[in-house]
C-alpha cells in the first residue's frame, strides 16, 4: 500500500530547493543577483536614516569551480545604520527574518534576497559568511555564520567583539560563491550605472575580479524624504484582510473601525461611506456576518469619495534628483522629467516618474534605450515583458517627432508600497491597467516637451545652416561675377547679407 | 566656300562666347550691386518643355522658362557653381586652353567650390549652355570620348602654337582625332564629294585600308558608337560649309539605327542647343531589309532590343516611311546583324559590293 509522507520543510529548505524563484537560475545570473541584493540592502540601510550611502563592493577571484564557473569572494561594505549585535545571526542566517514586513516603500519586500545570496554561497562553496557590523557604538561585532538549512537557523561558527575607536557605523558582508563573472559582467556594470542614475546621492565603488575599479560618485547629498509607514487603503482590501482586521481590532463601532484601520479615512468620509453602504455607524465590526464582510469589501471598492492614498508612504526620487541622476550618468544634451500624481492599483499607492534624455553621449542605436526602475532598483532582465516597455512600444512616437534612430533614452521609475512584480526575481512589472495608464500619461507629457525641444532645435539648426549657406556662397558669387564682368571691385553684398540675417532673426 | 569666311566665323563665334560670358557676369554683378538677390532666367529643360520641331528637324525647348534666384536657399549653391563655371569657361576661352568635363569637376575644388559628383558638375555646364545658347565645346570644355576622321581634307589650325599651320587629314593612316584642335580649325580645301560616317573603329580602319576615301572620293568619319557632340557638330560643318552629302553606316540593330538618327536629328538632351545635327544626312545601312536581302548571319533581338524598338516607334523623329519600314522589319524578323557580318562574303565584299549599292540607293 502506497504511503504518502507529509513533511514540513523550513523556509530555508524551501528556497534551497527552489532557488530559481529568487533569481539564482544559473552561475552568471546568480552572481549578478547576489551583488544586487546586497547592494540594495546596503542602500536601504543607509537611506532609512537619511544617510547618503557610501557603498563599496569587491569581487575577488578565489579559484576554479568547474569548466565555466569560478569561486569568487564577494564583499559589500556600507555606511548604513548597522545591525544590533543580537540580531546579526538571524538577520543574516535565517530566511524570512527581517525588518521589511511593514507597509512602506522599500527596495526589498520579502527580506529574502540578501540571505538567499548567502545561502547560495554556502550551497556552492560550503564556506561560512562573515558579517561585521556596528551601530556606531564603541564596539564592532564580527560573526562567522552558516545557515542550518533544514532547521532554518543560523549556526555561529565564530564571534568576536572588536574595539570601534572611530565609532564606525555600517555593515560589512563577505562570503564566497560560485559564479560566472565574465558572462555577468555587462549586466553588473549596467546595474551599477543605472543604480547611480536613480541614486545620485550615493557613492558606489566596485572592484571587479581583474582589479578594475568602477567609481560612481554622488553629485548631491540631498535625498528624497524617507517613506512613512501606512495603513491599507480601502480600495486595496480583500475579504481576507478585512477578516484579519476585524479579528484584531479593539474598536467596537464601524465608524472607528474605518477611521483607525484605513488610510485616508476620517470621520466625515467614514460617515458618508456608511450612509452610502447602508451600514449603521455604531455597528460592531465583530458582529459582521460573512456575507456582510463580502458586501463591505464590494462597497469599499465602489465608493467614489475615498481620497486617493497620499504619497507619504512612498519615496519617489523627485524631478530634480531624477534629472540630476540622468545628467550625471547619461550626459545628454537635453533631458526632461516628469513625476505623476500618486495613483493606486488595487488599493496600493504608486507614483510613476518618467524621463526622456536626448543627444549628448547617448548612442544612436536604432531603438530607444529604455531604463526601467522600481523603487530605485534597476530592472535589467526580461525587458520585453515589462509594462513600461510595452507602453513605450505601443506609443505613437512619430506624433512627437521622436524617431527610433535618434539618440534617445527613456526612463520609467515606478515606486509603490507593493510593486506589481511578476516574479520574486524582481525583473519585470506586470501589466496593470492603472499602472499602464500612468506610465502612458507620463510619457506623453515628457514626449510633448521633447517634441518642443526637438522642433526648436531643428529650427535653430535650419536657421544656422541657412545663414551658413548664404555666408559661404554670396561672397563667392560676388567674387566670380566681378572677375567675369571684369570690374574693379566686388559689389556691395553687405546689405544682402544683413537682410538674410534679419530675415533669419524674425523667423527664429 | 572660300577659306577666309570660315576663319572669321570661328573667331567670331569665340568672341560671341566671351561676350556672352561677360554679359552674364555683368548682369549678376549689377543686380547685386543694386542690393538685389541676383537671378537668372533660362528655358526649362524638363521633358514637358521639349518638343520636336519639324522645320529645324531637331528637338527644341518650348517657351517655359525657369528662374534661378539666390533668394532661394536651394538655388544658392547651384547658382554659385554656375557663376564659377562661367568664370572657368571664360578663363579657358580667353587663355585658349581646353579642358574636359572631368577637369571641371576637379578644378572647382581649387576655388573651394565643391560638386557632389560628376553628374552635378555636368548639369551645371548644361545650365550654362542653356543660358548662353552655346555648347560646352564653345567654352573649350570637351567630353572624354574622341572619334576620328580620315580623308582628303586640308584644315588650318587656330589653336595657340599652331595658328596658320595646315594638315592633310590623310596624313595619318589611323585617322586624326576629332578633338579641340580639329573642331576649332578652319576647312581649307577638299576634293571629296561625300562624307561617310561609320559606327565602328574596326570598319573605319578597313575602309582606309581598302582606299574607300579614294575609290568613293569621300571623307571618312568614325563615330565610335554614339557620336559625341563635337563630332556631330563637325559632321554638320562638313555638310554645311563644304556642301557634302553625308552617309551613315551603323550596325543593323535598333541602337545602330539610333546612332544614325542622332546625327541626323539630334537628341532630346541637346534640345537647348542648335547646329549639332545634320538634317540632310542619310542612314545607308545596315538596314533590317539588308539583313534579309543579303542573308547576313544574325543574332536574335533580345528583350532590351525589342523594348527599344517600341520606344523608337513612338519617337517623332522616326516618322519617315523608310524608318517605319525598317522598325517594322526588325520587329518581324526579330534579328540583328553587325557591320562585320558581311565578312561571310569575303573581307572586301562590303567595300566592293555593298557600299556602292547603298550609296546609290540612299543618294
Amino acid at each position: 500500500m502506497a504511503q504518502t509522507t507529509f513533511e514540513e520543510i523550513s523556509a530555508a529548505d524551501f528556497f534551497y530547493r527552489n532557488r530559481d524563484i529568487a533569481g539564482f537560475t544559473n552561475p552568471s545570473r546568480a552572481i549578478f543577483v547576489a551583488v544586487r541584493e546586497l547592494v540594495e540592502n546596503s542602500l536601504d540601510a543607509a537611506e532609512s536614516h537619511q544617510i547618503p550611502p557610501d557603498i563599496y563592493v569587491r569581487l575577488s577571484y578565489e579559484g576554479e569551480a568547474s569548466q565555466d564557473t569560478q569561486i569568487y569572494k564577494l564583499r559589500v561594505e556600507d555606511n548604513g545604520i548597522g545591525v544590533p549585535p543580537r540580531h546579526i545571526p538571524s538577520a543574516f542566517g535565517q530566511i524570512l527574518f527581517g525588518s521589511k514586513y511593514k507597509l512602506k516603500q522599500q527596495r526589498g519586500t520579502f527580506g529574502l534576497g540578501g540571505k538567499m545570496a548567502i545561502l547560495y554561497g554556502q550551497i556552492t562553496t560550503h564556506q561560512p559568511a562573515t558579517i561585521v557590523s556596528s551601530t556606531g557604538i564603541s564596539k564592532t561585532y564580527m560573526y562567522k555564520l552558516m545557515i542550518d538549512i533544514q532547521r532554518n537557523r543560523p549556526l555561529i561558527v565564530d564571534r568576536r567583539v572588536l574595539i570601534n575607536k572611530e565609532m564606525w557605523k555600517g555593515t560589512i558582508v563577505e562570503f564566497t560563491l560560485e559564479g560566472d563573472y565574465f558572462r555577468a559582467m555587462p549586466k553588473i556594470l549596467d546595474y551599477f550605472k543605472q543604480t547611480a542614475m536613480v541614486n545620485p546621492y550615493a557613492n558606489l565603488t566596485f572592484v571587479d575580479p581583474k582589479g578594475r575599479l568602477y567609481k560612481f560618485t554622488r553629485i548631491t547629498k540631498e535625498m528624497p524624504p524617507p517613506p512613512k509607514e501606512t495603513l491599507p487603503h480601502p480600495y486595496g482590501v480583500d475579504v481576507e484582510l478585512l477578516q484579519r482586521l476585524i479579528q484584531i481590532t479593539p474598536y467596537t463601532s464601524m465608524n472607528e473601525f474605518l477611521r483607525f484601520h484605513f488610510h485616508r479615512v476620517g470621520d466625515i468620509t467614514a460617515r458618508k461611506f456608511l450612509e452610502f453602504s447602508n451600514i449603521s455607524p455604531s455597528k460592531n465590526p465583530k458582529k459582521l456576518s460573512h456575507e456582510e464582510i463580502v458586501r463591505l469589501m464590494h462597497m469599499l471598492k465602489r465608493f467614489r469619495e475615498f481620497l486617493p492614498p497620499d504619497a507619504s508612504c512612498l519615496s519617489p526620487l523627485g524631478e530634480d534628483l531624477l534629472k540630476a541622476g540622468i545628467v550625471k550618468e547619461l550626459k545628454p544634451e537635453f533631458v526632461v522629467v516628469h513625476q505623476r500624481k500618486p495613483s493606486t492599483y488595487s488599493g496600493h499607492p504608486f507614483i510613476v516618474e518618467v524621463g526622456i534624455a536626448y543627444g549628448g553621449e547617448i548612442p544612436k542605436k536604432g531603438v530607444f534605450l529604455v531604463y526601467r526602475f522600481a523603487n530605485r532598483i534597476p530592472l535589467l532582465y526580461d525587458e520585453a515583458n515589462d509594462v513600461s516597455f510595452r507602453v513605450i512600444t505601443a506609443m505613437n512616437w512619430r506624433r512627437y517627432r521622436v524617431m527610433p534612430d535618434m539618440p534617445i533614452a527613456i526612463l520609467v521609475h515606478i515606486c509603490s508600497t507593493k510593486v506589481p512584480y511578476k516574479t520574486v526575481g524582481k525583473e519585470f512589472i506586470a501589466d496593470r491597467p492603472e499602472v499602464r495608464k500612468e506610465i502612458a500619461n507620463g510619457l506623453r507629457e515628457v514626449a510633448r516637451q521633447i517634441q518642443h525641444f526637438l522642433s526648436r532645435r531643428e529650427h535653430v539648426d535650419r536657421e544656422r545652416k541657412r545663414l551658413g549657406v548664404f555666408n559661404k556662397y554670396l561672397p563667392k558669387i560676388a567674387q566670380f561675377s566681378t572677375q567675369l564682368a571684369r570690374r574693379e571691385k566686388p559689389p556691395d553684398i553687405e546689405k544682402l547679407l544683413a537682410s538674410v540675417q534679419k530675415y533669419g532673426a524674425e523667423e527664429a | 566656300m572660300g577659306p577666309k569666311k570660315h576663319k572669321s566665323s570661328i573667331l567670331e563665334r569665340k568672341k560671341e562666347v566671351l561676350k556672352g560670358l561677360q554679359n552674364l557676369g555683368s548682369s549678376i554683378y549689377d543686380q547685386m550691386d543694386q542690393g538685389n538677390f541676383p537671378s537668372i532666367d533660362m528655358p526649362s529643360r524638363s521633358t514637358d518643355n521639349i518638343a520636336y520641331d519639324e522645320q529645324l528637324r531637331q528637338f527644341i525647348l518650348g517657351d517655359r522658362r525657369v528662374r534661378r534666384s539666390v533668394r532661394n536657399l536651394r538655388h544658392l549653391k547651384p547658382f554659385a557653381q554656375l557663376v564659377w563655371a562661367a568664370l572657368f569657361s571664360n578663363e579657358l576661352s580667353s587663355q585658349r586652353k581646353t579642358s574636359t568635363l572631368r577637369d571641371v569637376y576637379y578644378s572647382a575644388q581649387a576655388y573651394e567650390m565643391t560638386f557632389k559628383d560628376q553628374q552635378e558638375s555636368n548639369n551645371i555646364i548644361t545650365d550654362l549652355e542653356t543660358i548662353l545658347g552655346f555648347s560646352r565645346e564653345d567654352f573649350n570644355i570637351f567630353p572624354e570620348e574622341r572619334s576620328a576622321v580620315f580623308g582628303d581634307l586640308t584644315i588650318e589650325y587656330t589653336v595657340p602654337g599652331y595658328e596658320g599651320k595646315t594638315l592633310d587629314l590623310t596624313s595619318h593612316p589611323d585617322g586624326v582625332l576629332i578633338g579641340p584642335a580639329l573642331t576649332s580649325s578652319e576647312f581649307v580645301r577638299t576634293s571629296a564629294d561625300k562624307v561617310i560616317a561609320i559606327e565602328k573603329g574596326g570598319l573605319f580602319t578597313r575602309f582606309i585600308e581598302e582606299n574607300v576615301h579614294k575609290k568613293y572620293n569621300s571623307i571618312l568619319v568614325c563615330t565610335a558608337g554614339q557620336a559625341p557632340r563635337a563630332t556631330r557638330h563637325f559632321i554638320r560643318r562638313l555638310s554645311e560649309e563644304l556642301n557634302l552629302p553625308v552617309y551613315v553606316f551603323t550596325d543593323g540593330d535598333p541602337w545602330g539605327m539610333h546612332i544614325a538618327m542622332v546625327i541626323i536629328s539630334g537628341s532630346a538632351n541637346a534640345a537647348h542647343l542648335r547646329e549639332l545635327n545634320t538634317p540632310d544626312a542619310k542612314w545607308s545601312g545596315v538596314w533590317a531589309t539588308d539583313i534579309v536581302n543579303y542573308k547576313l548571319p544574325t543574332d536574335p533581338l533580345d528583350e532590351m532590343d525589342m523594348k527599344r524598338l517600341y520606344e523608337l516607334q513612338k519617337d517623332p523623329r522616326y516618322k519617315d516611311p523608310l524608318w517605319r519600314r525598317e522598325i517594322k522589319t526588325f520587329m518581324k524578323i526579330k534579328k540583328k546583324a553587325e557591320q562585320e557580318a558581311f565578312s561571310r562574303y569575303g573581307l572586301t565584299y562590303i567595300v566592293d559590293e555593298y557600299l556602292p549599292r547603298k550609296l546609290e540607293e540612299t543618294k
